[in-house]
């Protein structure tokens, strides 16, 4: 069950493939390819690259720099960018803080933030979770008080990705504990290099160190980085989950994900023939692969229906869940597939720069931390728990 | 649900609980998977005093003639605190290997000091191409004037880069379809022509992978009759299938033990979420994986170390090995997931027992393969 497309759309997605075949540097592809780590630099370069042929934001209104492509394109785009093995376009500033600013930042912000997340001058990241408020986002307990011009924040956040490479942060805080805690919560952006901001690493059970602690302690934020009206952040915070929960789906990346199983399974063999043969793995392959159709299907029609100016839903939650399961799934795949070989662990061997010996097949290192790693997906962004809750309540009025 | 145990099985439980809580704190274990070794020697001895290596060894060479479910016992306790030392490579793998088919003069020689803790082995019996198969064989073992020369490669060796003899086996007729033509042998850490590659497993412990190239050995080298090891290897394997399910038992009761203080002891929207029947629920489900996996490894136990029929007793191994590879993967996600992005950090023990955990369904041979093994067996 291919994509129905139209001539103009197989155009299309021809350009995409040629764009990413000449523009994406060889040293980033491989280390997609070969899940090795990447720097900071190797995330910059190529969205520098993607900034300046104009596509790095396809999603935003046409005014502020987006395509004004089709749902369609917009996912063939995805897509292609994922079989391609380019890093992710980093979601903080395009897909997060982005469409914040361009609904509810005054014209300021928008003249000065937008731009330069466009040119990727800006990394993002997110001050959303505390260790207080985890689910329980409302709950947080970061404080903003006025103090003139300016606000001074003091708290902590916690998980938050990228923050060692960040220069600004999007933050929740609270402005006031009068009322429901949800109304006492601004959207602040708070600049990363402002003194009494100490970031920690939080090493992961892979080995990783993405996430973050980020403490403040009196750091100075002046109250133009507020975004729209004060203590009314929970309410752009939810339009920014919604966001954030379509572009969790990642459709393309499992795809490419499922390309990888199959290759990796070719190679695998199981007395003397290739595990791909084998007939319970072929319908493992199956049952994730059809998942994934019905889920690209539900996909299409949310991204048709936000092209008609209608925002996701709550239904976007569907998105979510059943995108980061299928994610979970497909590292599984991959893990059984290499067998024995899922069992060195040798952390070294995900820096490009290593050069011994792999040990076992080159594609077998970052697998086990994959899975490991991938156990997040169901976790951040609203757990699977919390994104049931809400499709039982707004959506089946439970 | 208790199972029923002995009262030296009692005595045995309690004392390597005790050990485990007393002497094998979390943050030492940590330390000591960073070590040069992996594990602690001075530990190993203590293992040896307390008679835990010659648990399951015959009694004429100091062992205490103890069963299959003793060595479960052994190891449930040794799950629970995530232990690293080399149980199941020198005594489970090597040393069963030696009691059952060494000569004399090589039980003699090495089976009392694995049991003082002396001598360390450890079992070379996959390789890259052979998956789970156990047959599947590709090293070779040529006759020469002084007895053989061997030439191949070994992966996975546990704890293979500590250990001072290696066990390996080798095929000297017929392909991977064929039962008949395996040899195993006993190789010295130095001999000549042994290269290994030492490496941490994503659990925590070490393993190698080593190449033997033309790797001269003599007649007294050779472990039980040649051409005809299958059938000790399948045995030897199943046997520690069973033994690393019981140490999957006390890997997931120390993780149910820590989700279930979680939930009770975090609070989200002003109540604890242990509250919430959504995650009450999911915690049963884990809890009865638990128990049916508890139950099911202690008849297994049973089964294996005693039945002989061979047919019977590796249809029970594998149905174990489905049962602790899909109770393993529930129980292990879950915890995570209820942790929270607590579970996902490094700092948090549970995300150690839950690599361990993994690392024990896919250890020989993942739930697919077991569920078409117990399927080759006959209805």
């Amino acid at each position: 069950m291919e994509l129905k497309l139209s001539s103009q759309e197989k155009e299309f997605r021809e350009d995409i493939r040629k764009f990413m075949g000449n523009s994406l540097p060889e040293e980033i592809r491989h280390k997609v390819e070969m899940g090795l780590k990447l720097e900071k630099d190797d995330y910059v370069i190529w969205q520098k690259i993607v900034g300046e042929r104009g596509w790095l934001a396809p999603g935003w209104p046409k005014e502020y720099g987006g395509t004004g492509w089709s749902p369609i394109e917009r996912h063939i785009y995805n897509e292609e960018m994922a079989l391609a093995s380019a890093p992710r376009i980093m979601p903080f500033g395009v897909n997060m803080v982005g469409p914040v600013i361009i609904a509810f930042g005054n014209e300021t912000q928008k003249q000065y933030y937008l731009p330069r997340i466009l040119s990727s001058e800006d990394w993002w990241c997110q001050g959303y979770s505390e260790s207080g408020s985890g689910s329980d986002l409302a709950a947080l307990n970061t404080r903003a008080t006025r103090d003139g011009d300016h606000y001074i924040v003091n708290g902590a956040k916690t998980w938050t990705s990228f923050a060692q490479y960040a220069d600004m942060m999007f933050c929740l805080v609270r402005t006031s504990t009068e009322g429901k805690k949800q109304a006492g919560i601004s959207f602040l952006l708070i600049d990363m290099k402002s003194s009494g901001i100490e970031v920690r690493p939080i090493i992961t059970m892979d080995g990783g160190d993405e996430i973050n602690d980020v403490l403040f302690e009196d750091v100075r934020v002046p109250i133009t980085n507020l975004v729209g009206e004060e203590n009314h952040g929970w309410e752009y915070a939810k339009f920014l989950l919604g966001h954030e929960r379509t572009w969790t789906a990642d459709i393309g990346a499992s795809r490419k994900q499922i390309k990888k199983v199959r290759e990796i399974a070719s190679k695998e063999l199981v007395d003397g023939k290739p595990l791909l043969e084998d007939p319970t793995f072929q319908i493992k392959i199956s049952e994730v692969e059809i998942e994934l159709l019905a889920l690209e299907s539900v996909l299409m029609q949310v991204l048709e229906a936000e092209s008609a100016g209608k925002p996701p839903g709550p239904e976007a939650s569907l998105l979510k869940l059943r995108g980061t399961e299928i994610q979970q799934e497909i590292t599984e795949l991959l893990f059984e597939a290499i067998g024995n070989y899922a069992h060195p662990f040798v952390k070294e061997a995900l820096d490009a720069g290593w050069n011994e010996e792999p040990i076992g097949p080159d594609y077998a290192a970052s697998i086990a931390p994959r899975y490991f790693n991938y156990r997040k997906t169901t976790i951040y962004g609203g757990s699977s728990e919390i994104q049931k809750n809400i499709i039982a309540k707004a959506v089946l009025g439970l | 649900m208790e199972i029923s145990l002995s009262e030296e099985q009692i005595l045995l439980k309690n004392s390597v609980e005790r050990f485990v809580e007393r002497d094998y704190e979390f943050s030492l274990r940590r330390e000591l998977a960073k070590s040069d070794e992996g594990f602690s020697k001075e530990l190993w001895l203590k293992f040896s005093e307390l008679g835990w290596l010659g648990l399951t060894m015959p009694e004429k060479y100091g062992g205490l003639d103890g069963s299959l479910v003793d060595s479960v016992v052994l190891m449930e306790a040794l799950g629970r605190g995530l232990v690293l030392e080399p149980v199941l490579s020198s005594v489970l793998l090597g040393a069963n290997l030696l009691k059952r088919v060494g000569s004399s003069f090589q039980q003699k020689n090495l089976i009392p000091k694995v049991i003082d803790g002396s001598l360390l082995l450890s079992f070379a019996f996959s390789e890259r191409q052979s998956r789970y198969s156990l047959s599947n064989v590709e090293m070779t073992a040529r006759r020469s004037e002084n007895g053989y020369v061997l030439d191949g490669m070994k992966s996975l060796v546990l704890h293979g880069d500590t250990a001072d003899k290696i066990i390996v086996s080798v095929r000297q007729e017929g392909d991977y379809s064929n039962k008949d033509g395996i040899s195993l042998f006993i190789v010295d850490r130095e001999a000549e022509g042994v290269i290994r590659r030492p490496y941490p497993t994503v659990d925590g412990l070490r393993a190698a992978d080593i190449e033997f190239k033309g790797v001269s050995v003599t007649e007294k080298n050779l472990l039980g009759k040649e051409g005809k090891a299958y059938l000790v290897i399948e045995d030897v394997i199943d046997e520690a299938c069973i033994a690393i399910c019981g140490e999957a038992i006390g890997v997931m009761d120390a993780i149910m033990n820590s989700t279930l203080e979680y939930i009770k002891s975090r609070e989200q929207f002003g109540v604890s979420i242990g509250s919430f029947q959504v995650l009450q629920h999911r915690a049963v489900d884990m809890f009865n994986a638990l128990e049916l996996s508890r139950a099911m490894v202690f008849r297994a136990a049973d089964t294996v170390g005693s039945s002989d029929d061979r047919n019977n007793r590796a249809k029970a191994a594998s149905a174990v090995k489905v049962q602790i590879g899909r109770a393993g993967k529930l129980i292990g996600q879950q915890a995570i997931q209820l942790h929270g992005g607590m579970g996902m950090t490094e700092e948090m023990s549970v995300s150690h027992y839950f690599k361990r955990l993994t690392m024990i369904t896919a250890l020989f041979g993942d739930a697919d393969y077991h569920l078409k093994r117990y399927t080759s067996l006959g209805q």
